[in-house]
């Protein structure tokens, strides 16, 4: 087909976690400008298939930029070189023939990788176990108009809200923190009435967890937000500080 | 007090102690360019020896100034803390990696910016503020005529163990205002005519410069600052003030003596 | 086999609330004797978990994916209904009701159907004091839309993204009650086979996908919440991981199948561009409330258009076809989504399809631009123009969207009774896995609903009756069935990874996926069918002798993981074909163009298939027995659907 491009991939492969891992180049010819970006990897696997080769693997699943599972490093950039959205959702006209392209993994301690470009962010879970939550149960609720929330309140809530775990803010940051998405998750609900009650010890607990993982320290470099494919903001960040200094400096409630 | 420990051990407490102590050491900058103006006075220094004996000597000063090398010296040692556990944090680095692309030269390299400036902290301090305290400085006498105050006699006297103290007294059947000072400005002087110390000067104030544009409104955010309509504020402060014209006019000092003086 | 459906007696509004308190009630203090699992996390399985945790049950909750939250409820756009009434535009329970069930083409209970009316308040409710950000109005309370096939403003949202939002919402109350150590979460771990002891379900294998390591867990009951099997047909809107296996085994094991050839097709998906495709992106079919569908009056415009000659501009007015608005006055673009996919998929057969393919037909925004505003447009669509423009490069605000159905939701499912349990004892299905409450099509913005319906509001009662008749004497990991059940699919994994053939295992899906849509997608008739069912066994036969599987069981084996699912989605497929055929009318998703009006509507026939066909698995290579369960209408009055 005409105006299809030949690439080069340079491509972290890790059989597991205890390996060494490396890169190995791989030719991608023929690939369509309008192939997404995982559709041309699913091609070269598709190859490497039938060569009886193990094919690439990476973490992938909705492909429409909202499950957060896809998570490549390319050509330098979490999700490439496009702001704004996921590696699902960047197409192959962004970029161009002949290019090499260098993929890797997120790379953070606390994301650990689990094969090839596979990485394991359950440490995300485990912070917004630690307390990113309202405690009410199924049932026994106020009428849902009970609780009126101004737009501009419950708008600037559903920003924070639309952060969807993909770990981008990581792989991003020189110092792998991940202060943005905590910040987010927090926010949510900091800025809504139904999470005033656990405001403070949440953010303690959350941030706690945070440390506990092993991310590093947010300098403000701002990189997170410019890769973050939901634009989440770097206000957030500066939210969960407040709270966090409110809740250990101010409030009496402590949780140790 | 485990809440407070707690805090400050924390990845966002410990950021708190770099922010406080950087916002401070800005604080300090703006004092001491206003007093290190005193340099441009065609005046043989007076000026500017008088308040450098009043920077060491009046005891609020005295105790801020404490606070001053206490904030130098936990800035370093917390940015370096801090460094060592983001480094811990991405043992295995990106083979290509453009960080360029989402973020200022100035945000990734605080550490080489701040290292500069340690450097040029600890030359700058055993040039000026040792040598004040221990150097053994001459002496220098000034005898402004009250009739006329343009009318300065200079005198020079050499350092003479511990038998000079500095002084300040009107001298009736003189008709002069007479001052006894150490002469920091000789040293001044005397050091920004060597070509090499000028360049190191200016080269750690452009380091400031750059440390400072990320620095300032940085520390703000730290502290959890953010305002639609006040952070503006502080991102203008922090590129007009603190990294481009408090840096120029402190480079200005050396290039000013080197060239017209 | 004689189906029971549980339905409790008494007038359609009290059945719910009568049966509430005739289910028995297992002791607070014996709670913690039980353990439930609940297989899938999204919108279904999550509140379920989370509820029954809080109940006091112990859960095992598991996922395929690295994280409860990607479970693929994620992806819904629209909203959720619910008969709230906010709008007074003259909504109620007994509307919701109604409306579902007319857009089910009566082919859904109608108990089950009040009962998600009557809970659907509820759940808003539920959502909003977890946090979920719907949107609202200048003054705080919620907004409402309305969404396709409905005539009052009922559907509340999350901008373009109410699924994600509902699903943090699930997923925060799953992760407290992880962190009070209620619920015990298996991630990255895909249940390959049921273990069923005496009959009953007392447990599942699954495989790690990190490790490969295969596992037994044992429950007193296992609730199925998988979600659909749409990935039947290689393209579809579902995520790449979404498959049939967990139903489709428990299938084998003895649940009944229902109705597995309803499947819906989306009305507002992004087209084809090429054999790379590997899955589609949806629309909301919000879209529609402002977009105008049209294609060119002429096939030789359109060529033209395809060739790239013209472009959509400079069509003149009177050149255009809006053909929904032309033949549904009074609905015009807003019909229910098999109306408007299939008169999508008539035009462009007749030729007068747009872009490159052929295969797409307008949806034009410019009058609703000129009207409203650019920004009014923006605000309200922009992140699915922005979507849009990414996957296309084409701005929909200077030309008109081009747009094709896609396969989006399968109504079928395993058969289950009101309490949601199927025909093996202690296995539940809930969520779109089952095949309860739409029919033979869903209206937009009922999906979520009734996931978070069965999760939150109907299992954590009716599982309680179950478990209190069995009682909490621990289930027995050592009875040889788990042993049984694991050497099973061990031995299947091993057959996998022997298979070194030449055709990959995508392939495989490919040409399922084409055979399907060809032949069972969005029409069907008697020979395509029969055809279908041949080419699949024969591709079913191919696949088990020339497929290939790379790599080994103990470590991350996405080539393993894939081959598993195709083989299951080449079984299935061909249940949904025998469906299709035993279905010799139309109704909602399953159109028969044996059974169609002199104007080329769908034409139900009452008399001979008000029934819900399930599907008895009898052994490989044998055919499954239909077993019918007759669906009984007393409130509503059985009516052609007219959108004219």
């Amino acid at each position: 087909m005409s105006g299809n491009m030949n690439l080069t991939l340079k491509v972290w492969r890790q059989k597991n976690a205890a390996d060494k891992g490396g890169f190995v180049t791989y030719k991608a010819d023929d690939v369509s400008p309008d192939m997404s970006f995982l559709e041309m990897l699913d091609i070269v696997n598709e190859r490497l298939v039938k060569k009886t080769e193990d094919p690439i693997h990476f973490d992938h699943d909705c492909r429409e930029g909202i499950c957060g599972a896809c998570s490549l490093y390319i050509n330098g950039r979490p999700h490439g070189p496009k702001q704004a959205i996921t590696t699902c959702q960047l197409h192959m006209r962004s970029f161009s023939d002949g290019e090499t392209i260098t993929i890797e993994p997120w790379r953070a301690e606390a994301f650990p990788v689990i094969k090839d470009l596979a990485v394991d962010r359950t440490a995300f879970d485990r912070i917004q176990e630690a307390g990113g939550f309202i405690s009410v149960n199924t049932g026994g609720v106020p009428d849902a108009n009970e609780i009126p929330i101004p737009k501009v309140v419950a708008d600037e809530a559903f920003n924070s809200a639309t952060c969807i775990q993909c770990g981008a803010c990581v792989a991003a940051c020189k110092n792998a923190s991940a202060a943005l998405f905590v910040s987010a998750k927090i926010s949510q609900l900091a800025l809504l009435p139904q999470g005033q009650t656990e405001r403070y010890r949440r953010v303690q607990a959350m941030v706690a967890q945070m440390d506990a993982e092993g991310f590093g320290s947010c300098t403000n470099t701002g990189a997170c937000e410019v890769e973050c494919p939901k634009g989440i903001s770097l206000t957030n960040i500066n939210r969960m500080r407040r709270d966090y200094f409110n809740a250990k400096f101010f409030k009496e409630e402590e949780i140790h | 007090m485990s809440s407070f420990t707690k805090a400050f051990s924390s990845t966002l407490g410990k950021k708190l102690i770099m922010s406080l102590t950087g916002l401070f050491l800005c604080l300090f900058l703006i004092v001491h360019l206003l007093g290190n103006l005193q340099l441009f006075k065609h005046d043989d220094g007076m000026a500017f020896n008088v308040y450098s004996h009043f920077m060491t000597h009046f005891p609020p000063i005295k105790i801020v100034s404490y606070l001053l090398y206490l904030s130098i010296v936990f800035h370093a040692v917390y940015a370096l803390i801090i460094t060592i556990r983001n480094s811990k944090a991405r043992k295995v680095g990106y083979a290509v990696y453009k960080g360029s692309a989402n973020s200022t030269w100035s945000s990734r390299n605080m550490g080489i910016l701040g290292t500069i400036l340690l450097i040029f902290i600890v030359v700058h301090m055993s040039n000026f503020w040792a040598e004040y305290h221990w150097g053994g400085l001459p002496f220098i006498k000034y005898e402004t005529s009250l009739n006329n105050p343009e009318e300065v006699k200079v005198t020079k006297l050499p350092y003479n163990g511990n038998e000079l103290v500095y002084s300040q007294y009107v001298d009736t059947q003189a008709g002069t205002e007479v001052v006894v000072a150490k002469d920091l400005n000789i040293i001044v002087m005397d050091l920004f005519k060597i070509w090499w110390y000028v360049v190191l000067y200016v080269i750690a104030m452009i380091a400031m410069g750059f440390h400072l544009y990320h620095g300032f409104q940085s520390g703000f955010q730290t502290l959890g600052f953010d305002h639609k309509k006040y952070k503006p504020v502080i991102d203008f402060l922090g590129l007009w003030v603190f990294s481009i014209i408090i840096p120029a006019v402190f480079a200005a000092m050396p290039l000013y003596v080197f060239f017209f003086k | 086999m004689i189906l029971d459906s549980k339905i409790p007696d008494g007038p359609l509004g009290e059945k719910w609330s009568k049966h509430k308190f005739d289910l028995k009630l297992v002791n607070p203090a014996n709670k913690r004797k039980y353990t439930v699992i609940v297989v899938g996390t999204g919108l279904a399985g999550a509140s379920a978990a989370a509820s029954l945790a809080e109940l006091g049950y112990n859960v095992k909750a598991f996922c395929y994916q690295d994280s409860a939250r990607r479970a693929h409820s994620i992806a819904a756009q629209g909203g959720i209904n619910a008969a709230k009434n906010y709008r007074n535009d003259g909504d109620s329970v007994y509307r919701l009701f109604y409306d579902t069930i007319k857009g089910g083409d009566y082919r859904a209970r109608e108990a089950n159907v009040h009962r998600l009316a009557e809970v659907s308040n509820n759940i808003i409710d539920q959502c909003v004091a977890q946090g979920v950000p719907f949107a609202r109005e200048y003054g705080g309370l919620l907004d409402n839309r309305s969404f396709g096939g409905a005539q009052v403003s009922r559907t509340f949202y999350a901008r373009g993204q109410t699924g994600q939002q509902l699903l943090l919402g699930a997923y925060s109350a799953l992760n407290r009650q992880i962190h009070e150590g209620k619920v015990k979460m298996y991630n990255r771990h895909e249940m390959l086979d049921l273990v069923t002891v005496d009959g009953k379900a007392q447990g599942i294998v699954t495989r790690n996908l990190l490790t490969g390591e295969i596992e037994t867990f044992a429950g007193h009951s296992v609730l199925l919440c998988t979600g659909g099997y749409g990935n039947v047909f290689y393209l579809s809107t579902n995520a790449m991981g979404c498959n049939t296996t967990a139903i489709w085994r428990s299938y084998k094991k003895g649940a009944l199948f229902a109705n597995p050839c309803y499947t819906q097709i989306h009305p507002t998906c992004i087209p084809v561009t090429g054999d790379h495709q590997s899955k589609l992106t949806l629309m909301s079919e919000s879209l529609r409330n402002d977009g105008r569908v049209w294609v060119p009056k002429t096939k030789e415009t359109a060529e033209k258009l395809q060739k790239g000659e013209i472009k959509a501009v400079d069509i003149k007015e009177e050149d255009r076809d809006y053909f929904l608005e032309r033949k549904y006055p009074s609905f015009g673009n807003l019909v229910p989504r098999d109306v408007a996919s299939r008169n999508a998929k008539e035009a462009a057969d007749e030729g007068r399809g747009v872009g490159s393919t052929g295969k797409a037909v307008f949806l034009d925004f410019a009058e609703s631009i000129q009207r409203l505003g650019k920004d009014a447009v923006e605000a309200k669509y922009g992140n699915l123009f922005d979507m849009y423009y990414q996957i296309t490069d084409e701005n929909p605000y200077e030309t008109p969207m081009r747009i094709y159905p896609a396969v989006h939701y399968t109504m079928g499912g395993l058969w289950v009774d009101y309490n949601l349990m199927t025909t093996v004892p202690g296995l539940y299905c809930l969520g779109e896995a089952n095949f309860s409450d739409h029919g033979a099509n869903r209206l937009g913005a009922s999906a979520l609903m009734q996931g978070l319906a069965d999760g939150y509001f109907v299992v954590p009662y009716t599982l309680g009756d179950y478990l209190a008749g069995i009682g909490p004497k621990p289930v027995d990991e050592s009875h040889p069935a788990f042993a049984q059940a694991k050497k099973e699919v061990e031995d299947r994994i091993n057959k996998f990874l022997s298979m070194k053939g030449t055709k990959t295992v995508d392939e495989y899906h490919r040409d399922l996926g084409l055979i399907m849509w060809e032949y069972c997608g969005m029409a069907r008739n008697e020979a395509g069918l029969t055809k279908a069912k041949g080419l699949i066994a024969e591709l079913r036969e191919d696949f088990w002798k020339n497929a290939i599987v790379v790599g080994v069981n103990d470590e991350m084996n996405m080539s393993l993981e894939k081959a598993g699912r195709v083989a299951d989605f080449l079984e299935l497929a061909e249940l949904m074909v025998d469906d299709a055929l035993d279905r010799k009318e139309s109704c909602g998703g399953h159109f028969r163009e044996e059974s169609q009006t002199e104007e080329g509507e769908a034409k139900r026939d009452d008399e001979n298939f008000a029934y819900v066909s399930a599907w008895e698995y009898k052994g490989d290579n044998v055919p499954s027995e239909l077993h019918k369960e007759q669906l009984i209408f007393e409130n509503v009055k059985l009516t052609q659907r007219s959108y004219k």
